[in-house]
């Protein structure tokens, strides 16, 4: 049955697509930025090239998650997945390019006429806002709404799981609560509104990527006039191409044209499909052999195929052709504890660098195709500013260095080894794997590992991330990881390496790394304004943390995504490390 | 046999069951006929094949579940060689039976009336209200009190005297010609066994059916019985009109059954004397006469009882008998040793 | 009889306070043997950003620092009288029965509980008559035709509707007849029967088969049972004595009363169904009452695992009354007075 099911679907694909090829034509894509294009349906066709591009207008595009959207209110929406699709129905003072390759990671202007223009050092910053441009309803945009959309973020209580950047970095009154319970009080120590037009946003130390914030979805403009708080997300007015047409929380939604959306003031968007039409809460098992038959076009969480389906895929060279594999803005890393003798001596952490197993390592967490690249930085490599390095590296087969580690044992004073315990998600099969993979590799120079599975709901707030406990328990080792909320270097780096964000009750990612040479360099790279200047200090500050053996870089994750059989435009953002849901269209 | 023809006629009827363990002869050979208005009794302890014949001749065995052969003759029709279908129209209306436990032969979810009225509609192309009618009409006849209202009552709310006389009612409705009656007394107590005894007279003689009546019990027997015919291993041992029985039985088996029956008009029993040993097994039955291995003069058949399956032979009259003992040694034993013991 | 009905149902409600006294107290009480705080209970509910101060404001938000008994009372009294919620720019009154507001996504539960109910009400009811014209015909057969070839194939065949897990033959179904087929619809289309009757029909019909299957299974081998024994009792022999024709026999005899225990399983296993086919919903993303069930307990969000809770309890409670005093209908043997 495996066998027919093969040839029939492979049978399938190849018709799809000499279909969808005749009726495309493979023109060129008219984004026009990289050029580069695609047609051949094959493994990774749309990593770096836009696959099946095309102009024709028309159709729905079906999605399905296979959980609940974590809020529609751009507000307080904080997945990848959502800030991509959220392009379709809000327009936010800048947004990510929606171009393939590396450029796809800048920003540029949506509402906003240009990027941000910085001043007083880089603790204002200043943006105009585009003309003419109009709700869903038809009332014209101002930089009041934007105004509105930011402080309202701000309300943690009605708005908890979002984003925290704004308040974090503007001068707020003390104590202001949001616009429903500060009712009238003055913010323009925060933002000011100079006209109609133009939004000028004052910090209280200077932030050279404001830029990024800029980019987030709280940027979206609200009509005070119709939020409706924690409600809002029942029916978000539009500022983009399309708008909510039916919203049943929980169970679907689906976008319709917005007819007061002007294509002269929009040069990022085509807006070619009718329509979008997103399932929630179906079977994640059920999403993969749907994408396979062609029966649905993406799986909008876009974190990859669940292990069932990638069994089929990596053993069917049809069905991979069908796959694209993109490196995600995530590192699957272990902490390597200082508070716990002996890896106090530094070289006692070397000698666990330099012994661990990465390969193994790879191997816990899926593999080279679904589990990701070996890591030996703690940036990945699509973050602008990466520099590649290898402070230890591991062997010429990549499984360790065994006798470096046993020199630099000898230098802490533990020749014989020593014992310690390991931390992590009980929950997660593949850290269970990659703390026995370490067990074993370590074990080779005599460091033992005791394991200890802790639940992931309080992994961060009570065991892992709280330094007593680390330290009470002896915790030397903590499996680990993070994906920044935007890709670069201060999104990436500032909750893992910033000794600052530790705090003594818990709750933090970054469990080892209080280097304060380090702080200061992030607070220097921080302030600078000059993009290109600025991307050049990450990779110093990732280079100084793995001089302090205080992390062990596992992997950089990597996803197996089905890539939509009967869609135009299909390709992977930098940006979101997905497929980029704006430009798709029906082929 | 009497005059007239016989409205039931039974020729060599055998039941045989295909079991796992070997072959069971239910019933091996048996004849006998009976008249309208006359009550036959079958008489024979468990195993015997007495409610094996009752059902045989009723046509619920057939090719599935038993093999069956010999002639049952129902006024003019062989109910062994006939069809199913044919033979199902006549159960219930022709012929008709009367079971041992009321409770457990009456369903317990339909009301009395209900299943009276059924044994009606099966037969009759009636009307609810009609079958209703004669429902109730029939309860009063069998005398229960009431019968408008009992008509709707569950068996479980019967007393068991009252249950059984509903019973009654129900193979009695369609006027059966032929009645079976299986141990119609055994789960009743005392008192109302003679009101039901009773009642089945009255009843047979206002049908005037032929009825045989299938028990161990030697005082129904004397109370029902025109004539009574003892079952032994399938097969009759002793026939005869029930006076000749009581009076003078020839077969040693029927001797023990007297023996062992309790009598009121026995002033001095010390205690009852049963028939020594066991029901035979039907599959294994003894060789020679199948009663010989419980037989208290076996000795003096010269080894016939061992070896040799005696027929049954006319002992005088009417009076039919399975035995090697010579007739005149039966008698003499019967009238020296048997009787004088039960008299005492 | 009324005097019965009326003891069970005050029965039931008493139970239902219990399950939820029982649920409120697993959920805040057994974290605390292991040293959770109002705080560790809130950062569940808050973004992975969040910052004491939104932890705290939560943790007060959803109550965490009243006694569990509080909240515990402040949630009963939502049920009859109703509460007041506050979403940012207003505050929105739940009315009587309030069931309180997600911890996850503030969205009121008994409406929602009131909206997923139909899905598992469709679910199960069409369900059931399949497999109970299925299951009991099958049986029947079987009884009848013991040890036949028939017989014993029917058995196989129940035996592994009964030992294949749902998650299995459902997904390979939805697999074959939904995508390699096309002949039953695909996985999460459902559409209430009051807007498409049609593709209600069709969303639905594939899941009915699949749940029936399972459960026809288990009722043939019952029926098969069942009827084995009816058929051996004295009232059959009596009924073909009275010249009844075997069909009459078999069903209005034998079937009747091996029905009995068969229908009290039924109301069990429906009064559970309703209570949410969680693997079925789950394997074919229908929005019932199951995978409301299995994505709130997933999230921990309490108001509404306490809901769905509630609900299944009921209806488990209901069902089970309904089924003894349809024994007493049913079996005039059982009835009092």
């Amino acid at each position: 049955m495996i066998r027919t099911s093969k040839v029939l679907v492979a049978g399938t694909a190849a018709l799809a697509l000499s279909l969808s090829a005749a009726a495309c034509g493979g023109k060129d894509d008219s984004n026009g930025s990289t050029g580069t294009t695609a047609t051949k349906a094959e493994f990774n066709a749309a990593l770096t090239k836009v696959f099946n591009p095309s102009d024709k207008k028309g159709g729905t595009i079906k999605l399905a998650n296979a959980g609940d959207w974590d809020t529609l209110d751009p507000g307080e929406t904080y997945y990848g997945y959502s800030w991509n699709f959220l392009r379709l129905y809000g327009r936010g003072l800048l947004m990510f390019k929606p171009t393939p390759g590396a450029e796809g990671n800048t920003v540029t202007p949506d509402l906003a006429e240009g990027v941000g223009v910085p001043s007083d050092g880089g603790k204002t910053w200043t943006y105009k806002i585009r003309k003419g441009i109009k709700f869903e309803d038809g009332t014209v945009i101002k930089a009041a709404d934007v105004k509105y959309a930011v402080l309202r973020s701000i309300d943690k209580e009605t708005f908890p799981n979002g984003p925290a950047y704004f308040e974090g970095f503007l001068n707020l009154p003390a104590g202001y609560k949001g616009p429903y319970k500060s009712k009238g009080v003055n913010t323009d120590s925060a933002i000011t509104t100079p006209d109609d037009n133009t939004i000028v946003f004052h910090l209280k130390s200077a932030f050279g990527g404001f830029d990024y914030l800029a980019a987030l979805p709280q940027t979206v403009p609200v009509p005070a006039a119709k939020d409706t708080g924690a409600k809002y997300k029942e029916h978000v007015v539009s500022s983009g191409p399309y708008m909510f047409d039916q919203n049943n929380l929980g169970k679907n939604f689906t976008l319709k044209r917005n007819p007061n959306w002007d294509q002269a003031t929009d040069s990022n968007r085509k807006a070619l499909p009718d329509g979008y039409e997103v399932a929630l809460n179906v079977n994640a098992d059920d999403i993969d052999n749907r994408l396979l038959s062609g029966d649905l076009d993406v799986d909008v969480v876009g974190t990859g195929v669940q292990p069932a389906a990638l069994g089929r895929v990596v053993g069917d060279p049809a069905l991979k052709a069908q796959t694209d594999n993109p490196v995600l803005a995530r590192l699957w890393y272990t902490s390597i504890n200082p508070t716990v003798a002996p890896l106090d001596k530094i070289d006692c952490r070397k000698a666990i660098e330099y012994a661990a197993d990465k390969t193994g390592y790879q191997t816990a967490y899926g593999g080279p195709l679904a589990g990701g690249d070996i890591a030996t930085t703690i940036l990945p490599p699509m973050i602008p500013g990466y520099q590649k390095f290898d402070l230890y590296p591991a062997g010429a087969d990549g499984t360790g260095d065994v006798a470096k580690a046993k020199e630099a044992l000898a230098a802490c004073g533990q020749p014989n080894g020593f014992e310690t315990n390991m931390g992590y998600r009980a929950e997660r099969p593949k850290e269970k794997a990659t703390a026995e993979s370490l067990q074993q590799s370590l074990a080779r120079v005599g460091i033992k590992l005791t394991l200890k599975p802790y639940p992931q709901g309080d992994y961060f707030s009570q065991y892992a991330g709280n330094p007593p406990y680390v330290k009470a328990n002896k915790l030397g080792l903590v499996t680990n990881g993070w994906g920044a909320d935007w890709n670069d270097g201060f999104g990436f780096l500032s909750q893992i390496v910033d000794s600052r964000v530790i705090r003594e009750t818990g709750g933090s990612s970054n469990t080892s790394v209080r280097i304060p040479e380090v702080d200061k360099m992030l607070d220097t790279a921080v302030a600078e304004t000059d993009q290109a200047k600025r991307d050049a200090q990450w990779g110093p500050i990732d280079k100084r943390v793995m001089e302090e053996a205080v992390i062990l870089p596992g992997v950089y994750a990597k996803s197996l995504i089905v890539r939509p059989k009967r869609l135009s435009n299909v390709f992977i953002s930098e940006a979101y490390n997905m497929y980029d849901y704006l430009s798709l269209g029906v082929a | 046999m009497s005059a007239g023809l016989p409205f039931l006629e039974v020729k060599d009827l055998k039941i045989h069951f295909k079991t796992d363990d070997g072959l069971v002869r239910s019933v091996d050979g048996l004849s006998f006929s009976l008249e309208r208005g006359r009550t036959l009794g079958i008489v024979g302890e468990s195993g015997s094949g007495k409610s094996v014949t009752s059902l045989g001749i009723m046509g619920l065995y057939n090719k599935r579940n038993a093999e069956v052969s010999g002639e049952i003759w129902l006024d003019g029709e062989d109910i062994v060689s006939a069809g199913e279908e044919a033979v199902r129209k006549l159960r219930g209306d022709k012929l008709s039976m009367i079971f041992q436990d009321p409770l457990s032969a009456m369903h317990p979810y339909y009301t009395v009336g209900k299943q009276i009225m059924e044994a009606y509609r099966v037969h009759h192309k009636a009307s609810m209200k009609v079958a209703r009618k004669h429902a109730i009409d029939m309860l009063g006849r069998v005398g229960i009190p009431q019968p408008d209202r009992r008509v709707d009552d569950y068996p479980h709310q019967f007393s068991g005297g009252m249950r059984q006389r509903a019973m009654i009612a129900m193979s009695l409705i369609n006027n059966p010609q032929l009645l079976i009656a299986d141990e119609p007394t055994t789960a009743l107590d005392v008192t109302v066994q003679a009101q039901i005894l009773d009642l089945m007279h009255d009843l047979q003689e206002e049908f005037n059916s032929a009825l045989i009546v299938i028990t161990h019990d030697l005082g129904v027997v004397a109370e029902l019985a025109d004539d009574v015919l003892v079952m032994y291993g399938g097969k009759c041992v002793e026939f005869a009109d029930a006076t000749t029985v009581f009076d003078r039985p020839e077969h040693p088996y029927t001797w023990g059954l007297l023996g062992s029956m309790p009598r009121m008009d026995r002033p001095n029993l010390d205690r009852l004397v049963p028939i020594p040993g066991m029901p035979p097994s039907m599959i294994n039955l003894p060789t020679g006469c199948a009663f010989h291995p419980r037989c208290a003069y076996e000795q003096q058949t010269g080894g016939l009882g061992s070896t040799l399956r005696p027929e049954l032979n006319r002992a005088g009259g009417d009076h039919l008998v399975r035995c090697h003992l010579p007739k005149e040694e039966r008698q003499r034993i019967w009238l020296q040793e048997i009787k004088p013991k039960l008299e005492a | 009889m009324f005097t019965y009905i009326i003891r069970r149902l005050l029965a039931a409600v008493l139970l239902l306070f219990i399950v939820s006294a029982a649920t409120f107290a697993i959920f805040f009480l057994i974290p605390r043997l292991v040293g959770s705080t109002p705080e560790t209970l809130a950062t569940r509910y808050v973004g992975r950003a969040a910052t004491p101060e939104t932890v705290n404001l939560i943790a007060h938000r959803l109550g965490f620092y009243d006694p569990v008994w509080l909240q515990y009372g402040r949630w009963i009294k939502g049920i009859f009288v109703g509460a007041d919620y506050s979403f940012g720019a207003g505050v929105e009154h739940c009315p009587a029965p309030c069931f309180g507001y997600s911890f996850v996504t503030h969205q009121p539960v008994w409406p929602e509980l009131l909206d997923r109910l139909p899905v598992t009400l469709s679910l199960a009811i069409g369900a059931s008559i399949l497999w109970l014209t299925f299951g009991l015909s099958t049986g029947v057969v079987s009884a009848l035709r013991r040890g036949s070839v028939l017989d014993r194939t029917a058995m196989s065949f129940s035996l592994a509707g009964v030992s294949l897990p749902i998650f299995f033959t459902g997904m390979v179904a939805l697999l074959l007849f939904s995508y390699k087929l096309g002949w039953t619809a695909p996985g999460g289309t459902y559409t209430p029967f009051t807007e498409d009757p049609g593709q209600w029909f069709y969303a639905l019909l594939l899941p009915w088969l699949v749940l029936a299957l399972q459960f026809s299974a288990q009722y043939a081998r019952l029926t098969r049972a069942g009827m084995l024994d009816t058929m051996s009792e004295d009232y059959i022999r009596t009924a073909r004595a009275k010249g009844l024709r075997e069909r009459d026999v078999d069903i209005k005899h034998g079937l009747r009363a091996a029905l009995t225990p068969i229908l009290t399983i039924f109301g069990l296993d429906f009064g559970l169904l309703l209570g949410g086919a969680v693997l079925t919903e789950q394997v074919f993303s229908l929005p019932g009452l199951g995978k409301y069930a299995v994505d709130a307990i997933t999230t921990n969000d309490l108001p509404k695992v306490l809901g769905v809770t509630l609900m299944a309890a009921f209806f488990v409670v209901i069902a089970n009354l309904v089924v003894d005093l349809l024994y007493a209908v049913v079996d005039p043997r059982v009835r009092v007075g």
